[in-house]
């Protein structure tokens, strides 16, 4: 499915300071039952987002006005657990093109990178400094520039460069997609499959 | 010139390598592809979109597991988002000429139980499918991993997808399991010590006496859960328990192509020099029946110790503070003793037939605690059979269990088998996240064994006392 190309990203950011943050709670698994893809964002974070009568929790990040943006700043290992899809469309669906954590799960990593979401790895250290300046000014902005491979703090001009390789960063810079090029090497793939043992 | 020495992963990987992009990701080509009715919808309409065929359909196998219902499955399914998605796996797998078992199948059951049990699953092969605990199959010495929407997409499309190559690990358990320790102990007992993302980045080959005297079942159940560790997947090198556990099954190879497959088979082990980016050792003998305490698997102890502080697990001290307070459990507390509510045994990770001998061998003789009630989920139509034959149904019914049709149930709770808030349950599943076995429910990770002990007693319970008793009354 095509996606915004994503070259210089520009934002405030939203703060989610919970380690081990796992698919189920960016997406619980009773919102996967839609065929088409589309309406997730409403559910993002639902069970932390909302008590049980739909009531939104007011200690929420999300709940709280004070916080927006486009850049979502989360602690350690975030998306880990179930494979779903769902988690990285729910993200992108609510509005965030860029997740910053000190370490992401590699199938939520993949599936981002698939749906044109930046995961951004940075150290811990830099990771709590993001914190700390979001916290104390929400008003905060960060820099993201993929072509640099840099995240930066506006305001201090704090930055740190991260990895991404250089396949995926071209096809997020363009809002190609892996079937594309996969569609284009049919032949080579037929001649492996003649091959193949199974 | 001499060989390299290679790992079991590197020669699977290796021989399915189509291309290698430069500094991006492999092109790996897929030999199995799984697929089921909620991760499958949304991939077959962007086939539709960009009007792409399936390339081989033969090699992708359909079945419906995630949202259906345990009971009454030959009626209408009743929710109709449920409905819609078994109907779009239907009439998917019809359009573009897949194999499909689906809910009334006599093959139906959880893709990760069927797969094995029908000869799909062979050393050897890639296999993938749109759920995490593909990496199940890993226990035949394949690559097997759990890939997201997109992924089924390219793989329904082009049977090929894009991975960089991971790590390379090996985890070694040498010396003989104790009397009552189950391969989920095992599993349970390494992720508590590499934590829920020790292992991320890696695949894992697990080595050593512990694996080389475990079945196949037992293999496939410490296999599934090495993504609870952040692992793609976890495999063993195949040996004769593999060979013979395969041989006859309906989708093996027969006569010469069976004899074929086996010399290449045996072929499939890591060189005793081979070199691992990573590598652990444990000891047999240190291993107890496991229980997890908190939020996520990696929080897992034994069951005889405390809750360990914030300090001793190690790790952010707000989120351990979190976890805790979830489940409302307190730091130095003992598990033991603990009322329980509900028992699940079940899911791809203890839903086969030596899961429910397991549970069976504590329950025999005894009743279910009136206040706990108990979900009693097999696998596959397969092993519901093998229940009835082996006189297991009886003793469950007898102890006052009743037995539910196959699905993944309340594992991950997308039917109706939902545990209520503020419950605890001991699951046999893989994950205690939050939520995951219903909004607010409280998970307990355990053995089918700690499972059927919670069962009986309604607390907390080490099976170990159980099981010594009834050797006590059978002598």
């Amino acid at each position: 499915m095509a996606y915004d190309k994503f070259t210089l990203l520009k934002s405030t950011a939203v703060p989610l300071p919970i380690e081990n943050v796992d698919t189920d709670q960016i997406i619980p698994a009773r919102f996967l039952k839609a065929t088409e893809r589309k309406g997730f964002g409403d559910n993002l974070f639902r069970d932390w987002r909302y008590d049980g009568d739909g009531n939104p929790k007011a200690d929420f990040v999300l709940n709280d006005p004070t916080y927006s943006g486009k850049i979502l700043v989360a602690g350690k290992n975030f998306g880990s657990g179930s494979s779903r899809e769902h988690a990285a469309w729910a993200i992108y669906d609510y509005g965030f093109r860029c997740v910053v954590s000190s370490f992401f799960a590699d199938i939520f990593k993949n599936n981002s990178l698939n749906v044109g979401i930046l995961p951004v790895q940075v150290s811990p250290e830099f990771l709590d400094k993001l914190f700390q300046a979001i916290i104390a000014n929400p008003g905060t902005e960060l820099e993201v520039s993929l072509p640099d491979q840099l995240i930066r703090i506006v305001d201090t001009n704090e930055s740190e460069s991260f990895e991404i390789n250089s396949y995926k960063k071209h096809n997020l810079m363009n809002g190609f997609d892996d079937i594309d090029y996969l569609q284009a090497m049919k032949e080579d793939i037929f001649a492996f499959a003649e091959k193949s043992r199974y | 010139m001499s060989k390299k020495s290679t790992t079991l992963f590197d020669k699977v990987w290796d021989a399915h390598v189509v291309r290698e992009i430069e500094d991006g990701p492999d092109i790996l080509f897929i030999d199995r592809h799984f697929i089921h009715e909620v991760t499958s919808p949304v991939a077959f309409l962007g086939l539709k979109n960009r009007g792409l065929k399936v390339m081989f359909p033969e090699k992708t196998f359909a079945t419906a597991d995630h949202n259906t219902p345990t009971i009454n499955q030959h009626l209408p399914v009743q929710d109709p988002l449920s409905a819609k998605q078994l109907e779009a796996l239907e009439n998917n797998t019809a359009k573009y000429g897949i194999s499909h078992w689906g809910l009334g199948n006599p093959r139906n059951g959880i893709v990760h139980v069927i797969g094995p049990e029908n000869g799909i699953t062979l050393p050897g092969m890639t296999i993938v499918c749109g759920d995490s605990h593909t990496s199940t199959h890993g226990a035949f010495g394949a690559i097997a991993f759990g890939i997201g929407t997109s992924e089924v997409e390219m793989v329904l499309s082009s049977q090929c997808i894009m991975q960089p190559k991971p790590k390379k690990m090996r985890i070694n358990v040498n010396g003989k399991l104790g009397w009552g320790i189950t391969p989920k102990d095992v599993a349970l007992y390494i992720i508590s010590k590499l934590t829920t993302a020790g292992a991320t980045g890696y695949f894992v080959e697990y080595a050593g006496e512990v694996f080389r005297d475990m079945s196949m079942e037992g293999r496939m159940t410490v296999c599934n859960m090495s993504i609870e560790m952040g692992a793609r997947g976890g495999m063993v090198a195949p040996d004769e328990t593999t060979f013979s556990y395969i041989k006859g099954r309906e989708k093996a190879p027969t006569g010469q192509a069976w004899d074929d497959a086996l010399a290449y088979w045996k072929t499939l082990k890591s060189d005793e020099d081979a070199v691992f980016d990573m590598e652990y050792h444990f000891d047999a003998a240190d291993i107890e029946p496991m229980i997890t305490y908190g939020t996520n698997p990696g929080m897992g102890i034994g069951i005889s110790q405390s809750i360990p502080t914030a300090e001793e697990a190690g790790g952010g001290k707000a989120s351990f503070e979190k976890a805790l307070n979830y489940m409302g459990f307190n730091e130095s507390e003992p598990m033991l003793g603990k009322k329980v509510d509900y028992v699940f045994i079940g899911s791809c990770t203890n839903g086969r037939i030596e899961d429910f001998r397991a549970f069976a061998s504590v329950v025999k003789g005894r009743k279910k605690a009136d206040h706990i009630t108990a979900w009693i989920v097999p696998g596959s139509h397969v092993v519901e059979k093998q229940i009835r034959e082996e006189g297991i149904y009886d003793i469950l019914t007898e102890a006052g269990f009743q037995l539910r049709q196959p699905g993944c149930s309340a594992c991950l709770a997308m039917n109706d088998d939902k545990i209520p808030a503020g419950k605890y349950a001991v699951s046999t599943s893989n994950r205690n996240f939050e939520g995951r076995q219903g909004p607010g429910s409280r998970t307990l990770l355990a053995s089918p064994l700690v499972a059927a002990a919670a069962a009986v007693t309604g607390v907390v319970t080490d099976p170990r006392e159980l099981l010594a008793q009834q050797e006590l009354v059978q002598a």
